[in-house]
Parts: structure tokens; C-alpha cells; sequence
């Protein structure tokens, strides 16, 4: 058996895997997030309920409708991104010209409700969600063994991260929503309406929660409590990254993903710990973030 | 953060009338024992003391810590564990978790000063956190059971805690003691400092304040206040576990502190008070805690920011400029 630093190469590749699998969803929800925070200065609390809802809508309609895996994977992000429009048009608007924090403490309050009543009818032992036949069973790759799921999952974040990328960065509804994040009532008196600009930037935010949360069903167990774990692990990474590039959260998901499989193969017991290590760090160095703009 | 803060509008009510309130309320609470069961007075207590100390921060400096479990949910693992498996008396171990507290308060608030709002807020919580990450692992917290069983023990050696009544005297004291160094801060030369740190910190930079070390400053006595209510509960309650480091419970002291009223002496009080009375009504009627305190949250935010007391206070003010 092949070596490296006395660690045998199977365990290794299938550490980083794993890694890579969290960083797929730490990327995801990092992006949404940023996505958000660029536009509407809120940081958005419920992004990990949002990210549990759309898992629970995708096992929902497989339970309840017999409504299968792939048409889940665009309803449940159509489903969470509709409910995230609802919650910015009834109270998000209403905060954009107190404080930021109110926003953050308004999201909490929401994610506390949201999780609360999935607890409440499905209590907190997770539910399975079956793979779909299309990517059950793996591929021998030769010096491992990848579950073709796994494999889709990682594809599908990157396709998910670039177009959302692309989105921004290189599309005209793109260059009016980065307008509107450096001078809203400019763009504003340009005749671009920011108002529904804002809501559907928060729908689509949300949606990429949503979309992250169906992706992570076959992962994961459903469970209620399976957003507000990984939501503050995501803050870390928002910490780390900075929320000034859209890339800059894409790329610093997958790095701390692979940097926290790295650590489950050399030192286990601070695996949960890694992150927020990195984070202290990264706050000592360049208190900025290291794709950061705003100090 | 002007946004955040309130501007303390107790100036505006007649000082005789707060001082019978307040004597009032003092009163209230020294029969309290009489009339209510002595252990959740003693809860409630233990409670709006974190709740002041976590208003020093947000209130009047203008900082959203997230992290404050740490200091509450540690200081109760630092005295239980000093008392039961060190045998040290009880005021002994209360003073060692409250220095415990100062010292995580120290840690966190040398890293999470270094970015302003939001990020603030964010980095508290990933630090606190790990800190529960470390509480789940390290072997003294006793994982999952936590430690029980802790000893109340004989206070100063003379008073036996395991008397209700002593227990509950001794709780009131330490309670009133907190929040009279609450209103000292406060009210002190350095609390004006903070005040203007909260109001405009570019402004208070450029007036030659180093602000990063007041806010440092304010962090570390929060941290220890929060510690010092952490550590009582652990002597009245005779245990410490995992729940009262978790960012729930941080959430929770957000929580007590907005409905009270921000930036107020006695709202986070009052809020605390409302918000541990309703979880004991809740507890038995089998609704969930969450779905409660997440919809107050909500309504807190979107309808009186002011929180109960701030909204009394801005009526009073309101109907004084009439006359």
C-alpha cells in the first residue's frame, strides 16, 4: 500500500473527499450568502434553515407525492426562493434603513422558527433520502472508490458556483445588481428598480440555500438540525473569505472543505475545530479577509 | 451603530421616581422568596444578570456579541468543576469561573475586535463555537452528562447554601452587587467613552481614544459579569452542562436583552425575567421553546426595536414634552 507522511493513500484521497463534498456546500451556501450580504447588507441568519427546508421539501414530495429526485432539484429551490421572496417583501424591506444587525436578529429569529417546527412534527433523528438510481453504486477509479453521487455532487456545486458567477459577473441583470450594490439610489434614479432588484436577489439567495439542501439530502440524513450546525462553520468561512468577491466565497469554501478533510487524516480531534482556527489566523494576519475589500 | 443604540432616555424621568422604583423592585424581591419558588426566583436572577452584562456590550458600547454563552455556559464548568472536584468553598469557585470568564472574554475580544458589526457579530459566534467544540471533547466537562452533582457547600464557611432561603440572599446580593457595577461602568468617565464609541467610532478615534482597547476593556468586564451569573447558576442549579454553552443560549441572552430594551439598566431585567417565565409556562404546556422565542425575535425586530422598557421610556419622554 502506497504511503505519504506515513498515511496510507486511500485514507488520504478519501479524506479529501470528503473534504471536497463539504466544501461543494460550504462554497454554495458562502456564495449565497455573499450574494445577499452584497446587495442588501443583511447577513442572512436563515440561510442554513433554508438550506434544511429545501431538504425537507425535496424528502416531503418524495414521501407525500412520490415526486422523485430530479424534479426536486429544481422545485425545492423554486419552493424556497418563492418563500424567500415572501419573507423579504413582509419584513426584510422594512429593515433596510435601521441598523444591519436588526437584519441578522430578524434571520435568527426566523431560522429559530423554521427549525423549531420541523422539530416539532419530525423531531431531531434524521430521515434517509434515497439516492437516485441514476448515481447509485460508484466507480473503481483505480486508486479509490467514488460513489457516483458524491462525484455529481461536486460536479453539480461547481456548475451551480460558476453560473451563479457567470450570473453576476458577466450578465447585463448581473452589472445592475453589482450597480446597485455600490450606489443604489443612482442605479435607482437610472429607472433600474431596485426595490424588486433587492427581493429577487434575496429569492435567488435563497433558492441557492434550497438547491444546496436538496443536493445534501442523499449526503446527509433530512434532519431539522442539519442548517444551524453547518450555517456558523459557513460564518467562519464568510469571516475567512471576506464578502467582497463572489469568487473569492467560492473558492474559500472548497479550501476550507479540503483544509478540514486534511485535518480529519492527521489530527481527528480538532477536525471541528480547523476552521475556526483558520479564521483566527486569517483575523490576525489580514483582519480584512483574504479576498476582502471592506476592513 | 447609532442605528443600534438608544439614547439613554432615563435622563428624562424625574430621578425620585426611579430611585422608589427601583427601591420598589429591591423590596419586591426580598420577600419574592415568600410568595414564588425560591429556585426559579433564583434562576430569573441569575439570568438578568447575564442579560445586564451582555447589555454593557451591545447597549452601550454598541458591540453584537454572539459569544456570550462561552463566558456563561465556561464560568459554570470552571466553579463546578473547582468545587466538587477540587473541593474549594463556594465563593472561592465563584470567583475563579467569573476570572475564567474574564479570560475567554480576553481571548474572544482580542480576535473579534479587529472587525466592526456584522463580522463582529459573526466572529463571536464561530469562536464561541469552537469553545463548545472544546467543551464537547475536553474530559473535565464530562461530555454529554456535563458535571452534576455540584456540592452548594458553606458560604465564607459559615452560611449553608443548601437552605433555600440562605441560597436565594446570597444570589439577590451577588445579583444587586452585578448590576450596581453595571450602572458604575455605565455612568463612569469610561462608560461616557464607550457611549461615544457606540455613537460614531471614526469620531472618537480621531478625539485621540485608543478604541480598540476600550472596546477590549468593555468586552473582558462583560465577559466576567456573564461569567459571574455562569457561576452562581452552577452553585444554585448543582450542575453544568453542554446547553448553556450552546449559541442557542447566546441567542437566548439577545433574546432578553431586545425585549427589555437595549441600552436601558432595567430592560434586560425585565426581559429576562418575561423570557425565563415564559419557558417555564412553556415547558409544560409542550409547545415549542423555539417557535416562542423565534417569533418574539420577529416581532421584536420588525415592531418595537425599543424593546418594552425603551417603548415605556420614549411614551414618558413623549408626554413630558406636551406639557
Amino acid at each position: 500500500m502506497t504511503m505519504i507522511f506515513g498515511i496510507p493513500v486511500q485514507a488520504l484521497l478519501g479524506q479529501l473527499l470528503v473534504g471536497l463534498i463539504n466544501g461543494s456546500f460550504y462554497a454554495m451556501l458562502s456564495l449565497g450568502l455573499a450574494v445577499i450580504f452584497g446587495l442588501l447588507r443583511v447577513i442572512n441568519f436563515a440561510h442554513g434553515a433554508q438550506y434544511m427546508l429545501g431538504a425537507f421539501v425535496g424528502y416531503l414530495l418524495l414521501t407525500y407525492l412520490g415526486i422523485g429526485y430530479w424534479p426536486a432539484l429544481i422545485l425545492a429551490p423554486l419552493i424556497v426562493g418563492l418563500f424567500g421572496i415572501v419573507v423579504e417583501r413582509l419584513a426584510l424591506s422594512r429593515l433596510y434603513d435601521t441598523d444591519p444587525l436588526y437584519g441578522l436578529l430578524f434571520t435568527f429569529g426566523l431560522a429559530l422558527v423554521l427549525e423549531g417546527i420541523f422539530r416539532y412534527y419530525y423531531g431531531v433523528s434524521g430521515n434517509p433520502y434515497a439516492v437516485p438510481p441514476l448515481l447509485a453504486g460508484g466507480t473503481n477509479l483505480g486508486f479509490m472508490f467514488l460513489p457516483n453521487y458524491r462525484g455529481w455532487v461536486v460536479v453539480a456545486s461547481l456548475i451551480v458556483c460558476f453560473g451563479t458567477w457567470a450570473l453576476i459577473e458577466k450578465t447585463r441583470l448581473g452589472s445592475y445588481l453589482r450597480a446597485a450594490t455600490e450606489n443604489p439610489r443612482l442605479v435607482q434614479a437610472f429607472g433600474v428598480n431596485v426595490p424588486l432588484l433587492l427581493t429577487l436577489t434575496y429569492g435567488l439567495g435563497s433558492a441557492l440555500a434550497g438547491l444546496a439542501g436538496i443536493l445534501a439530502a442523499p449526503v446527509y440524513q433530512v434532519s431539522p438540525l442539519m442548517g444551524s450546525d453547518l450555517i456558523i462553520v459557513v460564518f467562519a468561512v464568510v469571516v475567512i473569505g471576506g464578502m467582497g468577491s463572489i469568487l473569492g466565497a467560492i473558492v474559500t469554501g472548497y479550501m476550507l472543505g479540503l483544509a478540514e478533510g486534511l485535518t480529519k487524516v492527521f489530527y481527528p480531534e480538532a477536525s471541528n475545530l480547523v476552521v475556526f482556527v483558520i479564521m483566527a489566523i486569517v483575523l490576525l494576519v489580514r483582519p480584512a479577509g483574504l479576498f476582502g475589500r471592506d476592513a | 451603530m447609532a442605528g443600534l443604540s438608544r439614547r439613554e432616555t432615563s435622563a428624562g424621568t424625574p430621578a425620585w421616581l426611579e430611585w422608589t422604583l427601583v427601591g420598589l423592585g429591591i423590596a419586591a424581591l426580598l420577600v419574592a422568596p415568600f410568595l414564588v419558588y425560591p429556585i426559579f426566583l433564583m434562576k430569573m436572577l441569575c439570568f438578568a444578570l447575564l442579560a445586564c452584562a451582555f447589555n454593557l456590550l451591545l447597549g452601550y458600547t454598541g458591540l453584537l456579541s454572539f459569544g456570550h454563552a462561552t463566558f456563561f455556559g465556561g464560568a459554570a464548568y470552571f466553579t463546578a468543576h473547582a468545587v466538587k472536584v477540587w473541593g474549594w468553598p463556594p465563593e472561592a469557585g465563584i470567583l475563579l469561573g467569573m476570572a475564567g470568564g474574564a479570560l475567554l472574554g480576553l481571548v474572544m475580544g482580542f480576535f473579534a475586535i479587529r472587525r466592526q458589526g456584522i463580522y463582529f457579530a459573526m466572529i463571536t459566534l464561530a469562536l464561541s463555537q469552537m469553545f463548545f467544540f472544546f467543551c464537547v471533547q475536553a474530559p473535565f466537562t464530562e461530555g454529554e452528562d456535563g458535571i452534576q452533582g455540584v456540592p452548594r457547600g458553606m458560604l465564607f464557611g459559615v452560611l449553608d447554601l443548601n437552605v433555600s432561603l440562605n441560597m436565594y440572599y446570597f444570589v439577590l446580593a451577588v445579583f444587586l452587587i452585578g448590576v450596581f457595577a453595571i450602572w458604575r461602568i455605565v455612568n463612569s468617565p469610561f462608560g461616557m467613552i464607550l457611549r461615544s464609541i457606540r455613537e460614531n467610532e471614526s469620531r472618537a478615534i480621531s478625539l485621540g481614544y485608543s478604541v480598540a482597547n476600550y472596546k477590549l476593556g468593555a468586552f473582558v468586564m462583560s465577559a466576567a459579569l456573564a461569567g459571574l451569573a455562569g457561576s452562581l447558576k452552577a452553585i444554585v442549579f448543582q450542575f453544568a452542562t453542554l446547553t448553556d454553552v450552546t449559541w442557542q443560549m447566546s441567542g437566548e441572552v439577545i433574546l432578553m436583552t431586545l425585549l427589555g430594551g437595549i441600552g436601558t439598566m432595567v430592560g434586560p431585567i425585565v426581559g429576562a425575567s418575561l423570557v425565563v417565565g415564559l419557558e417555564n409556562t412553556l415547558a409544560t404546556s409542550g409547545f415549542p421553546v423555539t417557535i416562542a422565542t423565534g417569533l418574539i425575535f420577529m416581532v421584536c425586530v420588525l415592531v418595537f426595536r425599543r424593546g418594552i422598557v425603551g417603548e415605556l421610556y420614549a411614551r414618558l419622554l413623549k408626554r413630558q414634552g406636551k406639557h
